[in-house]
């Protein structure tokens, strides 16, 4: 338990999700542990015995964070309803509590994964481990950054935005530092054995994490390799690869790949078209900003855009498709492959972005990070 | 009444006579339904013998049973277990909870013994006592053809009839009320068949709340590899969990003695797919369809009958593990237990069972004929009759499943703690232990599994009393399933309050075991999994378990559980869940 908490403290840390000293994670088996003394120890003592739960966490924010989802916090009361894929599937919506009174946050936890105290932090739980607890707030952060951005272009854009927004918008493009680079290649192809395959993906996961293309544990990635797909495991975190990639027979002759992504249908797709060898999938913030930003007015479908939105959009010279997670009948296994026979990279409606390779990484790699990079400038230039 | 009929059907088989009880809207919400309810219902009776006419045998279905949220076409079945001794139950699928639920009934208590074999039809309100002397010995098959005209059947099999302790009942053919050794009950009261035709409608409080929440569960499923993946049980039925098992060195071979199954790529969901070609099917009310049928009607095995039907007994033929499915089907017995019961019969003969012989064996168990009345008694009371008593694989008495617990330690603590006895559906901690949901947790090490277990346990207490599958939590949580318990009945409820009531639900079942004599000590494994090392290969080595670190492990388990040092419930932990016992076998 001390080494867990011990990890997702420094992961929130390196992350840039907390900074050093702000997170406090409590985890308990028959005993309950800390990472640290603090005067919201009792209160969080308190929230434990009132809930079914393992891990606690509770920390304020780093910037640019902090500011948005206080922002979002004082101007949502009661619950922020952010619509990127992520929250709409796992958290569902973000309660926002007026204090750290128990009674209080007990009650939002009862109901939800996370609960907002405005200009305090976000708190967290796990009821397995405490990586659950470091997931939510991380997802949470993320949902939060994507709304703020998402909402402030559709409001400047109909005239609405007002002066508050604005303000904060100034503050947190400040500290949004520069575009993302890698400064290095990654493992050329093609690949000659298994091992360095495998070696190949743990590189490229974690570049892509270094990154930040992606939040939290999502994302995956997969090499075709000898009529064996190796691709990461749900859940896995894309910098945390070792032991974690499954090796799925193409033609389907094993069911060992039952943990493998839940993308592992529209990786299996995309291959088999035979353009492609590698597939890299991350969530970078501005590519899922521009994907939400859609200008048609009076569409019928609004509402269902993540489902079924029939337009022809583009961000970045890619296209940007629905579907959802998985294999259902919108999943995004029906809307990718086809948009990869002919571009680079497609971007899913408040998802993420898909990008491919034809014998290692560095082009998928590269495409992910150009596309990002060029939805934040086209992000910047349509305010 | 939202989300439940407000009423239970009560008959006495003795006297013929049929009662409508109505229990207090204050009884529904802190038993819920199915396993809860069920469970609230035996408590009072479960010190008798599990064949005494007063000892009920109750089938219930939960408030979400005939609506429509996802996979809600389960039901629990009930009574003290004649295999283990402990409070017994099945959660099983099909039809018959919908059913039972439209005919207007939350629930049926049966007791009494008829005095001819008889079977009971409910369509509605208007209950038959029918004579079924024409049906005695009838395979469950063959009775099913009959029967299936009168609407959802349950069914017992002639290896109830011969007093095999792991008899099941079936229910439409395919599904199977398993492990407790429930079908013996049908025997013991001269029934053969429940069949049940309803025609109403379950009232829901929040239609559209309810729409909104089903839906936040659909796009989970959909999201999730296990259950709807192309590689996942929707596709392949729970035999899909194969190749991960033994790729994990977890798959029990040779009665315990190894953890890899040479054969098993060829013996795979995938090779049962090429060969019999399944078309998929499921419980009432659900979209994962896990159930798989064959073009010749019969079912292809789930993981666990094809893992004791492959790895335990030592078979690498396809054709052997279909026909011992079948045959157990047909008798109505326990795959699991039957499959574990012959790979202790291989040991303690010191030669591997031979295909002919598995289907044999399994004739004469079903039928009571020579060896099969020993090996009908199950694994630990042949081996302990055979003075072998070590080669029983069995907690409680109840045949350990097709997942080794040296190599996942919470499924180890969770066999032990289980109130059924070796049962690896009551926390199923191979959820995160092997399939990462909902996140992955380290599988060789005991630590934080204590709390992890029982809040496990508390969850599917909960979920075998809405009544939901347990499938759907690989994807959903009670956090969704708490606001669809709301929209159905109506009363406000959280994923916490859910866990308070899988609390009491648990809890209520370790007092009636303690009521019938089971103590802390029973809650362990077989010695062979602390002296024996699983299959290593080079890489990965399987060490046998650590006997004092899985005693910490089960006192940490206690002390959250709230139970005394000796794993005994307490009348204060008792009264804090709002159980109302008086300690009466306190230890
Ligand atoms: S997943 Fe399978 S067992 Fe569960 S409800 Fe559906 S068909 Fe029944």
């Amino acid at each position: 338990m001390e080494r867990l908490i011990r990890k997702y403290v420094d992961k929130l840390i390196r992350s840039g999700l907390a900074e050093a000293g702000a997170p406090l994670m409590g985890a308990r088996d028959a005993e309950l542990i800390w990472n640290r003394e603090d005067k919201n120890r009792a209160i969080l003592q308190e929230i434990f015995t009132g809930l079914h739960i393992s891990t606690l966490l509770f920390a304020l924010p780093a910037e640019p964070y902090r500011t948005l989802v206080d922002f979002l916090a004082r101007t949502s009361p009661g619950t922020i309803h952010p619509q990127d894929t992520e929250t709409r599937t796992f958290l569902h919506d973000l309660p926002v509590v007026t204090s750290l009174a128990p009674a209080e946050i007990i009650r939002a936890l009862k109901n939800r994964k996370c609960a907002i105290v405005p200009g305090r932090g976000i708190i967290t739980y796990g009821t397995v481990s405490p990586e659950q607890a470091f997931v939510t707030f991380s997802s949470a952060c993320f949902a939060c950054f994507v709304k703020f951005f998402a909402d402030y272009l559709r409001d400047v854009r109909n005239g609405s935005a007002n002066p508050e927004q604005k303000a904060v918008f100034q503050q947190v493009v400040d500290y949004l530092g520069s575009p993302a680079r890698l400064d290095f290649s990654l493992t050329h192809g093609p690949f000659r054995d298994e091992a360095t395959v495998l070696t190949a993906m743990e590189e490229a996961g974690k570049a892509t994490v270094d990154c930040r293309l992606v939040d939290s544990y999502f994302g995956n990635i997969s090499c075709l390799f000898k009529d064996i797909l190796y691709i990461s495991q749900t859940g896995s975190s894309l910098d945390e690869l070792r032991g974690c990639i499954d090796p799925v027979p193409m033609d389907g002759s094993s069911c060992v790949g039952i943990t493998a992504s839940s993308e592992l249908s529209a990786h299996r797709a995309i291959v088999t078209a035979g353009t492609h060898r590698t597939v890299l999938h991350g969530h970078p913030k501005f590519s899922v900003i521009l994907s939400l930003a859609c200008n048609e007015k009076n569409c019928a479908l609004r509402g269902q855009c993540h489902l079924r939105c029939p337009r022809r959009r583009q961000a970045a010279g890619v296209p940007i498709v629905p579907g959802e997670v998985g294999t259902g009948p919108y999943g995004l296994c029906h809307t990718v492959p086809p948009a990869l026979a002919e571009h680079r990279g497609a971007i899913v409606y408040g998802h993420g972005v898909f990008t491919v390779g034809k014998t290692d990484f560095n082009d998928a790699f590269a495409s992910l990070l150009d596309i990002e990079n060029a939805c934040r400038k086209e992000y910047f230039a349509s305010l | 009444m939202n989300g439940w009929c407000g009423k239970i059907l009560k008959i006495d088989l003795s006297s013929g006579r049929t009662e409508a009880k109505r229990p207090e809207r204050e009884i529904y919400a802190r038993w819920i339904g199915g396993r809860g309810l069920a469970g609230y219902y035996l408590r009072d009776k479960v010190t008798r013998s599990w064949d005494h006419p007063e000892m009920p045998l109750l089938f219930f279905t939960g408030p979400l049973v005939g609506t429509t949220s996802p996979t809600s076409g389960r039901m629990t079945v009930m009574s003290r277990s004649p295999l283990t001794g402990t409070a017994g139950d099945a959660s099983v699928g099909g039809s018959l909870g919908t059913a039972l639920k439209k005919a207007g009934w939350d629930g049926l208590i049966i007791t009494g013994r008829a005095k001819t074999l008889c079977g009971i039809e409910i369509a509605d309100d208007q209950v038959t006592l029918v004579d079924a002397a024409a049906l005695a010995g009838t395979g469950t098959s063959g009775a099913y053809a009959r029967l299936k005209k009168k609407g959802a059947v349950a069914l017992a099999g002639p290896a109830a009839g011969v007093g095999v302790r792991f008899a099941d009942i079936v229910v439409d053919g395919h599904y199977a009320a398993g492990r407790a050794g429930l079908g013996l009950h049908f025997a013991a009261r001269n029934l053969k068949y429940l069949t049940v035709r309803g025609s109403g409608k379950i009232r829901i409080a929040y239609p559209e709340a309810l729409k909104k929440a089903n839906e936040d569960v659909r796009r989970l499923m959909a999201a999730s590899p296990v259950l709807l993946g192309e590689l996942g049980i929707g596709q392949y039925g729970t035999a899909a969990l194969y190749d991960l098992l033994d790729a994990r060195r977890m798959m029990p071979t040779d009665n315990f003695r190894r953890t890899r199954f040479d054969a098993a790529r060829r013996m795979n969901a995938h090779a049962f797919r090429q060969r019999y070609a399944p078309r998929r099917t499921g419980c009432r009310g659900c979209s994962i369809l896990c159930k798989k049928i064959a073009a010749d009607g019969r079912s292809l095995p789930e993981f666990e009958t094809l893992s004791h039907f492959s790895a335990l007994v030592g078979n690498t033929n396809l054709e052997t593990v279909m026909e011992a499915n079948r045959l157990c089907n047909d008798l109505g017995m326990d795959t699991i237990s039957a499959a574990a019961t012959l790979a202790c019969h291989g040991e303690i003969r010191g030669r591997p069972l031979e295909p002919s012989e598995i289907l044999s064996l399994l004739m004469d168990i079903g039928t009571g004929r020579g060896i099969g009345q020993a090996l009908g008694q199950g694994a630990a009371a042949y081996a302990r009759a055979c003075g072998r008593p070590e080669t029983a694989m069995t907690v409680k008495n109840l045949e350990l499943p097709g997942y080794d617990p040296r190599g996942a330690y919470g499924m180890a603590l969770a066999y032990a703690t289980s109130t059924r006895g070796g049962c690896h559906l009551r926390a199923y901690p191979i959820s995160h232990e092997i399939l990462r949901k909902p996140v992955a947790t380290d599988r060789f090490t005991f630590s934080g599994k204590a709390r992890i277990i029982k809040g496990a346990e508390d969850l599917f207490a909960v979920v075998d009393s809405l009544t939901a599958c347990k499938f759907v939590f690989f994807a959903a949580s009670l956090e969704e399933y708490a606001r669809i318990y709301t929209a159905v009945t109506g009363v406000e409820s959280s994923a916490d309050d859910l866990l308070t009531a899988g609390e009491r639900i648990d809890y209520s079942e370790r007092i009636m075991n303690d009521n019938n004599g089971f103590r802390g000590t029973d809650d362990d494994l077989p010695a062979r999994f602390f002296e024996l090392p699983g299959t290593g290969d080079g890489h990965l080595e399987i060490p046998p378990l650590d006997r004092a670190e899985f005693l910490k492990a089960r006192a940490a388990y206690r002390r959250i559980r709230g139970l005394n040092e000796e794993g005994r419930p307490t009348r204060e932990k008792a009264a804090e869940m709002a159980i109302d016992w008086d300690g009466s076998s306190e230890g």
